[in-house]
């Protein structure tokens, strides 16, 4: 073999290690995307249908509720202009509270309940997940464009 | 008055960076001798005026001097000392700090173990350090000041946060900005053949051992991230892929590559090019690491509140470095040279193939961790790459690169035969074979997974055997203690850091198939059992700490009736920032974790539980350690210190130094 057909063999093979890499991650990235969405989305029926996604808001004051095997709670997630319940089963993280930013994985059940596979609050006290800010910066907006009569300010 | 002092040395530090970074590498150019020999002197004034300004910092924390912004916001006067030395490399600015400590570090090493290099080399290289210490001290002088005032004073600082509050932190930063820094070695290195125009086997053997310090470093940092975030985080996860750890996962990825890159160019003289961009690749990615952790960008433990002024000069930096290096590349690497030929079943082969495939998973994971973060600086939608996505594209590309490291070894440089090799390794494939299909049932539960990782795990560890057999035959010298010796101790340390990869895959993989987890309810007095091992609960009590208020469970362990051990995980409220901290309780073991943690208190005493079992996951970073420890032992070799040993004569002084230090 001269040296100038091993470095073509060299490049091809390179090249197809390239491409089947290339291939996976594509393939991978297709199926495991996670998008997110706001209450508003949700309730406007813009998130897909039987695939997992993401939502944000605020977990809504008073709206939290346990059942009586200790794990499986229901919280509602606001972004105060449309409002989403949630169930989840399991421990809850530490910094998950009423009243602060949440945000929440899962599918979106028959009912219009959101059954959540994992639901993170990490960081500190003040903290607000930006894509939980985000959608009540965005509900906000939205409201003060459409109407008038929302006049709740997110803290 | 100290942090001025300290504000003041780094201002000074600047200038004598600038001196460091301009004169030397004008001087090799020109030929100047006088001008290169700056560089030394340069490196050690800078190491001394960095170190007096991380001194001024640790005395502020000490001190509690809550007129310096930094100390007000990341310590309190209630933490323990060892925490506000601690949170010194709690948050940004500090530690860019840490960071640029840690880079003048590097450069006093340099200046002492660089004798043996040509005078042209080493002004180069420091000189290149010199650059980057000048971007980074800049960035710290304008945008990051860790000295800047707060006035008035607070009355007391907003505290550390108290998930980094914790032994793991205290180390943890240090060792990884010890392995993201160390690539700066490798990189001026790089630069700095580039520059001069000459790339041998001399310089390979020279950057060798500085890449693999760095690499060492690297892996233990990254492991005891991975550690802290299984003890601390409450949830027993050891890897999330989050884009924290990938930042710091991606130069580890690209040091590696670059290691086993060095080998070839060190002993064949190929892949010299290909070397040299690696070691560029490396560096970038730590700064990239760096900035994406430290910016702000993300937001983890580790980010903090963003900047868009820091953005901007991030963004101007990141591009100088990454780009004037590849520009440079593009125009001096074709005169570098390829290197010596090889056919494509060769060891060159392998560890061409073994670095392709580290590329193309490094790649891999920077797209899964800036597509999301391109989606939203665009304004595209918030989307979010989860553990999914990389498990699915990590093993396929992975899984052969394992196979060709058992190959690899024992392929003979320059042209290896296929058939001789299959027969030369038949034995350990049908053993390997052999034990991956059964021992999963011995286990308890064959899958295709645990099947593949066992077998992977296994013919690395066979086809040492073999390796090390045929060496041993070939070996002169009677005693078979006398050949072990004799052989030399980079070999041993590749053979070393080849079985770490080897546990590490066994923990993996045992972790992943075996794993038991359970949330549940648990009354004071209630049992429940998992993984044959049963878990009384017996109430929690009011612990008080320095500077949190705690309940802290009591869960007895017993296994057929022999008590295991007592476990008290607690829950912890921080007083300062008001903060909930779960704190899990671990039983380790060489075969099993046992872990617990509390989750919340339920009506009656009751609490939500967490009880693992975890069997194997010491052996994950047990096997890290093992990798870098096989590093350290291939860094004393004979041929490196032969290296130091040959300027001998002409720097006597210098050279005792080094070998001192390294002996």
């Amino acid at each position: 073999m001269k040296p100038r057909h091993k470095r073509f063999i060299l490049i091809g093979l390179g090249l197809v290690a390239l491409g089947v890499a290339a291939m996976l991650v594509l393939n991978a990235f297709q199926s495991n995307l996670v998008f997110f969405f706001t209450p508003t989305q949700v309730a406007n029926a813009e998130v897909p249908k039987g695939r997992g996604f993401r939502i944000g808001g605020m977990v809504e004051n008073g709206s939290l509720t346990r059942e009586s095997d200790g794990l499986t709670v229901h919280f509602v997630v606001t972004d105060l202009a449309k409002r989403v319940p949630v169930t989840f089963k399991g421990i809850l993280p530490d910094l998950f509270k009423e009243g602060k930013g949440v945000v929440a994985q899962g599918q979106l059940g028959a009912d219009g309940t959101f059954l959540a596979s994992e639901v993170l609050a990490k960081h500190d006290e003040n903290y607000m997940p930006p894509e939980a800010a985000a959608a009540l910066a965005k509900a906000k907006a939205a409201g003060a464009q459409s109407s008038s009569t929302l006049v709740v300010n997110p803290r | 008055m100290i942090p001025e002092i300290g504000h003041y040395a780094l201002i000074l530090a600047l200038c004598v960076a600038v001196v460091q970074g301009c004169l030397p590498i004008y001087g090799a150019a020109v030929g100047n001798s006088m001008l290169m020999s700056v560089a030394k002197p340069a490196a050690r004034g800078q190491f001394l005026l960095v170190l007096l300004a991380f001194c001024c910092l640790g005395y502020a924390f000490a001190d509690k001097d809550f007129s310096v912004l930094y100390v007000a916001a990341t310590s309190n006067s209630q933490l323990p000392l060892h925490y506000r030395l601690a949170a010194i490399w709690g948050a940004h600015e500090g530690s860019l700090l840490l960071w640029m400590f840690i880079l003048s570090i590097w450069m006093v090493a340099v200046s002492f173990f660089s004798t043996h290099l040509p005078e042209a080399m080493r002004a180069r290289i420091l000189g290149v350090m010199g650059l980057v210490s000048v971007g980074f001290l800049l960035f710290m002088l304008t945008v990051s000041n860790p000295f800047e005032r707060l006035i008035p004073a607070a009355l007391d600082g907003r505290d550390l946060n108290p998930l980094l509050q914790d032994p793991g932190m205290v180390i943890h930063p240090p060792m990884l900005y010890m392995g993201y820094v160390g690539f700066s070695v490798a990189f001026s290195f790089a630069i700095a053949a580039l520059l001069g125009g000459t790339l041998d086997a001399a310089w390979a053997c020279w950057s060798r051992p500085w890449t693999t310090v760095a690499w060492c470093f690297m892996t233990v940092g990254v492991a005891m991230g991975s550690g802290w975030a299984y003890y601390e985080l409450g949830w027993g996860g050891w890897w999330f892929w989050d884009p924290v750890e990938n930042a710091s996962f991606m130069p580890w990825l690209a040091g590696t590559a670059l290691m086993h890159s060095l080998a070839v160019t060190d002993k064949r003289g190929g892949f010299k090019a290909w070397s040299v961009l690696l070691a560029i690749m490396a560096f970038s990615l730590s700064l990239l690491g760096t900035f994406l952790v430290r910016s702000g960008v993300l937001t983890s433990v580790h980010a903090f509140a963003t900047d868009p002024k820091r953005g901007l000069f991030i963004l101007v930096f990141l591009a100088v470095v990454i780009g004037g290096s590849l520009v440079l590349y593009a125009w001096r690497a074709p005169r570098v040279g390829l290197g010596g030929g090889f056919a494509i079943i060769s060891r060159e082969g392998m560890l061409l193939a073994n670095n392709v495939l580290l590329v193309a998973a490094l790649g891999s994971v920077l797209l899964g961790t800036l597509y999301p973060l391109f989606l939203d600086a665009l304004d595209l939608g918030k989307i979010s790459v989860g553990p999914p996505y990389f498990d699915t594209v990590f093993l396929p590309l992975m899984t052969p690169a394992i196979f060709l490291m058992g190959i690899g070894p024992l392929a003979q440089w320059k042209k290896a035969s296929l058939p001789a090799l299959a027969l030369r390794l038949r034995w350990a494939f049908a053993v390997s074979m052999a034990t991956a299909m059964t021992l999963p049932f011995a286990l308890g539960q064959w899958t295709p997974l645990i099947s593949l990782g066992l077998l992977l795990a296994i013919w690395i560890l066979t086809t040492i055997l073999v390796d090390l057999r045929e060496r041993l035959v070939q070996a002169e010298g009677s005693s078979l203690g006398g050949r072990l010796v004799a052989m030399p101790r980079s070999y041993w340390g590749m053979v070393l850091a080849h079985c770490g990869v080897a546990l590490f895959i066994v923990g993996v993989t045992m972790v992943k198939g075996f794993e038991v987890e359970q949330d549940l309810r648990m009354n004071v007095g209630e049992t429940a059992t998992i993984g044959g091992y049963t878990f009384r609960f017996d109430g929690t009590q009011e612990v008080k700490g320095p500077n949190y208020l705690a309940a802290r469970g009591t869960f007895h362990v017993t296994q057929d009736g022999r008590d295991v051990a007592v476990m008290y995980p607690e829950k912890r409220r921080y007083f300062v920032q008001n903060q909930t901290m779960t704190e899990a309780a671990i039983a380790p073991g060489l075969l099993r974790d046992l872990y617990v943690s509390l989750g919340e208190q339920l009506e009656g005493g009751a609490w939500s539980v967490r009880l693992y079992h975890k069997p194997f996951i010491d052996w994950i970073w047990g096997g890290c350690l093992v990798m870098a420890l096989g590093g350290i032992l291939a860094i004393s070799d004979r041929r490196y210190r032969l290296a130091w040993r040959r300027k001998e004569a002409a720097v006597p002084a210098a050279t005792q130094m080094a070998r001192q230090i390294v002996s």
